[in-house]
């Protein structure tokens, strides 16, 4: 029998055991451990969440007189550029780290993850000193010193849960970090972990030119 | 010997994502200074959102890795998501209603 035989062989050869081992169980239809698999349709359904709500921003601001744009070149756009070159840098430290993972090499992975977690953290610092700035600045929800009421809500909401999901990330590694130390957590745990975060990257690269460009003070 | 480069071959080459890295800043830097330029809007939105859908495949494609994965998983995940994105657009008309019909 095709099943049995595939079993014999101690484990599946992909195709092969795909097509003749299906009711042996252990068959991966597309070749990722569950784990990934499950991180990646979060992240699809993180992402439309995200899609929902920049769709609802534009919306918003397509439909209101006299939006807003009140961003600077120096500090506003300045401190945006340099979040958008940390996060990205992040994004690189991350798949070195991975990489790491894969070949084996666990305090070079805790280091890498380490350094990807400060530039969340680093992030999140400019990040928030933004907000106070603009809160400072009279800033509020349905209210603004500028124009269009909605221009708070939206920038706080869209910024505010892409900000939610940066400190989420830091403490999400932070755990991987400290159990890839102890040996308790294989690769697949630092990909899935890394898919996480480029995808909080990901956001971001959309983020940055909507909210922020989009914005910018023009002479 | 051989497990170990196997093992690098999974891992992905460390040249492969600093190139990745120095394209997505490049990109940056791009959407950077069109910002700055006098163009008409709906040219500044269409270029600043090509540019970040470029850069979004690169992240997507290197660093999260489909680009070596199973076509399966690309066309169980991509498809469904550029979908439901896409029927989200229906509201614009809308959006365009409020802003052309707003009395001023």
């Amino acid at each position: 029998m095709a099943g049995e035989e595939a079993m014999r062989m101690g484990g599946p050869a992909h195709d092969d055991a795909a097509v003749e081992s299906v009711w042996s169980g252990g068959v991966s239809p597309y070749a990722v451990v569950p784990k990934k698999l499950g991180m990646w349709l979060f992240i699809v359904s993180d992402a439309i969440t995200f899609s929902a709500l920049i769709i609802a921003y534009s919306y918003v601001r397509v439909a209101s007189p006299d939006w807003p744009r009140p961003f600077e070149t120096w500090p506003s756009i300045a401190n945006a550029t340099l979040m958008t070159f940390i996060l990205l840098s992040s994004s690189l430290t991350m798949v070195m780290a991975v990489r790491a993972a894969k070949l084996q090499q666990r305090a070079s992975t805790v280091k890498w993850i380490a350094a990807t977690m400060l530039g969340g953290v680093l992030f999140d610092v400019l990040h928030i000193h933004e907000w106070l700035g603009l809160i400072g600045q009279g800033v509020r929800l349905f209210k603004n010193p500028w124009g269009a009421p909605m221009f708070g809500a939206s920038f706080f909401t869209l910024t505010g849960l892409h900000m939610t999901h940066v400190t989420i990330g830091v403490a999400y590694l932070g755990v991987v970090a400290a159990l890839i130390g102890r040996g308790k957590l294989t690769s697949d745990d630092v990909e899935v972990s890394g898919l996480y975060w480029h995808f909080v990257d990901l956001v971001w690269m959309f983020l940055f030119p909507l909210v922020y460009l989009m914005s910018a003070k023009s002479a | 010997m051989n497990h170990t480069t196997e093992h690098a071959h999974e891992a992905g080459s460390k040249k492969l994502f600093i190139w990745v890295w120095g394209w997505l800043l490049a990109l940056t830097g791009v959407e950077l200074v069109l910002a700055y330029q006098n163009l008409p809007l709906k040219v500044m939105l269409g270029l600043l959102m090509t540019i970040s859908i470029i850069k979004a495949t690169l992240i997507i494609s290197y660093f999260m890795h489909l680009r070596f994965e199973r076509r399966s998983l690309v066309l169980t995940l991509m498809p469904a998501l550029v979908f439901v994105i896409a029927m989200m657009f229906i509201v614009f008309p809308d959006s365009l209603r409020l802003a052309l019909m707003r009395p001023h």
